[in-house]
C-alpha cells in the first residue's frame, strides 16, 4: 500500500499567509449555493475584505491537482472553535461539486488570505457595492468595514433569477440601502445591475463603486463609474491554478501608473483592480488576448 | 540519518530536491511557504533576453492527474531578472539553477553571459538550458527536437559559462529517440541533463467544442506524465551505461508528488529531482517530498541516497 502523505502546512513568520488543514464545521444551502464555515487558524486574523482562499481538492492522491479559489465571505478571528473562515460555493465542475458535498468534520487544505483586498477610502464617502450572483459574498463584510468608517453604503445584488441571488437578508443588515435586479424579474426589478446604477450613483453622490461578479458585469460597472467621473474597484475571477503567484496562468492585461500595459497575475496583483486600469478591450469571446502594445507582446505580424 | 547529499557535476548539494522551472516563479512567492534555501537548489523560470508577455488566456486546463499549460515563457527579460530576482535569491543565500531560453542560439548565449557576469553569479549553482523552445530560424520547431539545433545552443552557451558552473540541457520527451538528443548535447559540452519537459497536448472545451487553451496546444505535466519521465531517464541512463552517451548526471523531473515518486526517478538513473506541478497543489511539496524521500530510504535500510541512483539498472535492491 502507498503510505499516506498529508499535504503540507505552513505559517512562516512575516509571510502574512498560512497553509492549514481546515475543518468544515458547518455547511448549509443558501439559494443554489452552499455556505461553508471552516476552522482555519491564522487566516481569519490576517484577512481583509476582497481577499480569497485557495482550496486543495481531496488528499495527496486526488486527480485534481489545481487549487480552487473562493472569495472570503466573512471571518471571525475569535470563534468558539478558533478562527473561522466562511466561503460561498457555487457548483461549477468536479472540484466545486466535491466541496459542496463535504460533511462537517471534513478536512480541506486551505491557503489564505491571498491577493490584494478592496482599498477603503480615507474619507467617509458614499459607496455603491455591486455583486453578481455569488459575487456578492465578500461585499457584506466590506460594507461593515466601510460603515464603521462612516461611509454611506448602498448594495446592489443582481442575478439571473431569484435563487441565484446571495445575501439579500444580510444586505439589509449590512447596508443603508439594498437594490435587487434579476434578469427574469423573479425578484426586485427586471434587468441588469447596470440599469439601476446611474440613478443610485447620482442620488447618493457615490464616489466609489465596488464590484465582484462576472467579467461583463464588472466592465459595465467600470463604464458607469467612468460616466460619473468616479472609480470602480472590481474583483475579477480569472482561471487560477495555484492562487499564490507561482504558475502565471491567471494573467490579464492591466495598465500600470505610467500607462504601460502588462500581463499581470490576478492572484497577486489582484483580484481587485481599478476599473480604469483594466484593458477591457482584450476580453473577447471567453478569452483574453495580449494587446499589441503590452510589454513584451509578440511583434505585430510575428504571431 | 540518511545522507541525502548529491554531487551535481562537481557542485555539492545538501539535498537532491529542486523546484522545476516555471513552477515556482522566481522564489519570493514560494518563500512565503517554505525556506527555499533548504532546497538542494531553486530553479528559476526560463528567462529570455527581452521581456515576454506570454500567450493569451486561458493558458491552462486541468486534466486527470495533470494539467496543460501554454504560458509562453512570460518573463521580465534577463536584465530585470538579474537585478530583481537573482539579486534577491543571492541575498537570502539560495543555491540557484538559472533556467535560460532563447529564440536563437545566440540569444541563449547572450542570456547566459548576462547571468554569469552579474554581481550575483556566486549564487548560481548551474545554468539549465531550456532547449524546448521554438527555434525562430527553423520555422518555430523546438531546438530539443533536433540534434544539430540543440548542439549549437549548448556550444554557444558553453563558450560563455566559466568552469565551475555546470550546464544542464533540459530535454523534451516529444522526440523519436531521446538518447540521440542527449548524445548531441553532452558532446557539445553539457555537464548534465534535466528531463523531462512537458509533453504537447490539446484539450477541447466540452461546451464550446473548441480548444480550451487560447493557444490551442499546451504542455502536459503532473503525475500523469511520470511514467514518461521514468522512461526517458531509464533510456538515457541505459545508453550511458552502454557507452552510447557520455556519462553525466541526470536531474529528473515529471510528475513527482511524493517521496515514493522521487525514489522512482532516482532508481531509474536521476541524481537529483525537481518538483513542478505538484507545487501548485501544495507549495511545500519541494521540501516535503525531500523529507518523505529520506523516510522512504530509511525504511528500505539505505544510508546514502547516492547508493540508489540508477539501481534499477543493476537488478534493484538486494
Ligand atoms: C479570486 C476568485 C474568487 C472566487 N470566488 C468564488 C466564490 O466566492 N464562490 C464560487 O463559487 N466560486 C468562486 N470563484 C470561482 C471558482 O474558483 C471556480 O468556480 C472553481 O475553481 C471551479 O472549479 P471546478 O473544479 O468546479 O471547475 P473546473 O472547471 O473543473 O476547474 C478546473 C480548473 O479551472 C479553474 N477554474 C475554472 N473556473 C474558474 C473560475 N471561474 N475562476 C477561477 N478558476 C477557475 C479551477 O481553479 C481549476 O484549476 C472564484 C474565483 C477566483 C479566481
Ligand atoms: C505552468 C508551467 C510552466 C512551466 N514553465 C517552464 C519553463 O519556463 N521552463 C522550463 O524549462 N520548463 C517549464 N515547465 C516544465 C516544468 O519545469 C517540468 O519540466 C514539467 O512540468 C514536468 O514536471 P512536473 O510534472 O513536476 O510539473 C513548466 C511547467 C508548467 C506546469
Ligand atoms: S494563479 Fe498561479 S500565478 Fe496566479
Amino acid at each position: 500500500m502507498t503510505p499516506s502523505h498529508p499535504l503540507g502546512t505552513a505559517a512562516r513568520e512575516g509571510a502574512r499567509v498560512v497553509q492549514v488543514d481546515a475543518e468544515v464545521i458547518r455547511s448549509a444551502p443558501a439559494g443554489i449555493y452552499q455556505h461553508l464555515t471552516l476552522v482555519a487558524p491564522g487566516i481569519a486574523e490576517l484577512a481583509r475584505p476582497g481577499q480569497f482562499v485557495a482550496a486543495a481538492i481531496g488528499d495527496e492522491h486526488s486527480s485534481m491537482l489545481l487549487r480552487r479559489s473562493f472569495s472570503i465571505h466573512r471571518v471571525s478571528p475569535q470563534g468558539a472553535y478558533g478562527g473561522t473562515v466562511e466561503i460561498v460555493v457555487a457548483a461549477h465542475g468536479p472540484g466545486t461539486e466535491q466541496l459542496l458535498a463535504l460533511p462537517t468534520g471534513a478536512r480541506v487544505n486551505l491557503i489564505g488570505p491571498l491577493g490584494r483586498p478592496f482599498p477603503v477610502p480615507q474619507e467617509p464617502v458614499a459607496c455603491v457595492l455591486v455583486g453578481g450572483g455569488y459575487g456578492s459574498a465578500p461585499l457584506f463584510w466590506l460594507a461593515d468595514v466601510l460603515r464603521e468608517r462612516g461611509c454611506h453604503v448602498e448594495i446592489v445584488l443582481g442575478a439571473a433569477s431569484r435563487d441565484r441571488l446571495f445575501g439579500v437578508l444580510e444586505g439589509r443588515r449590512s447596508a443603508d440601502g439594498v437594490t435587487i435586479t434579476t434578469d427574469d424579474g423573479s425578484e426586485g426589478s427586471k434587468g441588469w445591475v447596470s440599469d439601476v446604477l446611474p440613478e443610485l450613483i447620482t442620488r447618493t453622490g457615490a464616489s466609489v463603486i465596488y464590484g465582484c461578479g462576472p467579467m461583463g458585469m464588472l466592465r459595465s460597472l467600470h463604464e458607469a463609474a467612468q460616466e460619473h467621473g468616479i472609480v470602480a474597484q472590481v474583483a475579477v475571477e480569472e482561471a487560477m491554478a495555484c492562487g499564490i503567484g507561482i504558475c502565471m496562468t491567471c494573467v490579464m492585461p492591466v495598465r500600470d501608473a505610467t500607462g504601460t500595459t502588462k500581463m499581470v497575475r490576478s492572484c497577486v496583483e489582484g483580484p481587485v483592480f481599478r476599473g480604469d486600469r483594466v484593458r477591457w478591450d482584450a476580453f473577447v469571446d471567453g478569452r483574453c488576448l495580449v494587446p499589441d502594445d503590452a510589454l513584451g507582446a509578440p511583434e505585430a505580424g510575428a504571431r | 540519518m540518511v545522507d541525502l547529499s548529491v554531487d551535481l557535476a562537481g557542485v555539492p548539494l545538501p539535498s537532491p530536491m529542486m523546484t522545476a522551472s516555471g513552477c515556482a516563479a522566481n522564489g519570493r512567492e514560494m518563500h512565503r511557504f517554505i525556506d527555499i534555501t533548504e532546497l538542494g537548489a531553486f530553479v528559476t523560470k526560463s528567462v529570455k533576453a527581452a521581456p515576454v508577455s506570454g500567450r493569451p488566456t486561458p493558458r491552462m486546463a486541468e486534466t486527470d492527474s495533470g494539467m496543460l499549460n501554454s504560458i509562453g515563457l512570460q518573463g521580465p527579460g534577463v536584465a530585470a531578472f538579474v537585478e530583481e530576482d537573482l539579486a534577491w535569491l543571492h541575498s537570502i543565500g539560495a543555491r540557484v539553477v538559472v533556467s535560460i531560453a532563447g529564440g536563437t542560439a545566440s540569444e541563449f548565449a547572450a542570456v547566459a553571459r548576462r547571468v554569469v557576469r552579474s554581481p550575483y553569479a556566486s549564487a548560481v549553482a548551474a545554468i539549465e538550458v531550456n532547449i524546448s523552445c521554438p527555434n525562430v530560424a527553423n520555422r518555430g520547431l523546438v531546438f530539443a527536437c533536433e540534434p544539430s539545433g540543440s548542439h549549437k545552443v549548448i556550444t554557444l552557451v558553453r563558450e560563455e559559462v566559466p568552469r565551475g558552473i555546470p550546464i544542464l540541457a533540459k530535454l523534451s520527451p516529444d522526440v523519436t529517440d531521446i538518447t540521440e538528443i542527449a548524445a548531441a548535447v553532452v558532446k557539445a559540452g553539457a555537464h548534465g541533463l534535466t528531463m523531462i519537459n512537458t509533453l504537447l497536448g490539446v484539450a477541447i472545451d466540452p461546451v464550446r467544442l473548441r480548444p480550451h487553451l487560447a493557444a490551442t496546444t499546451g504542455g502536459l505535466s503532473g503525475p500523469a506524465v511520470r511514467p514518461v519521465a521514468v522512461r526517458a531517464i531509464w533510456q538515457v541512463s541505459a545508453a550511458m551505461r552502454e557507452g552510447r552517451v557520455p556519462a553525466v548526471p541526470i536531474v529528473g523531473a515529471g510528475g513527482v508528488r511524493t517521496g515514493a515518486d522521487a525514489l522512482e526517478l532516482l532508481a531509474a538513473g536521476a541524481t537529483a529531482v525537481q518538483v513542478g506541478t505538484a507545487a501548485f497543489n501544495d507549495p511545500t511539496a519541494p521540501l516535503r517530498v525531500g523529507r518523505e524521500l529520506a523516510d522512504a530510504l530509511d525504511a528500505l535500510g539505505v544510508d546514502r541516497l547516492a547508493d540508489v541512483v540508477g539501481i534499477a539498472h543493476e537488478g534493484g535492491l538486494r
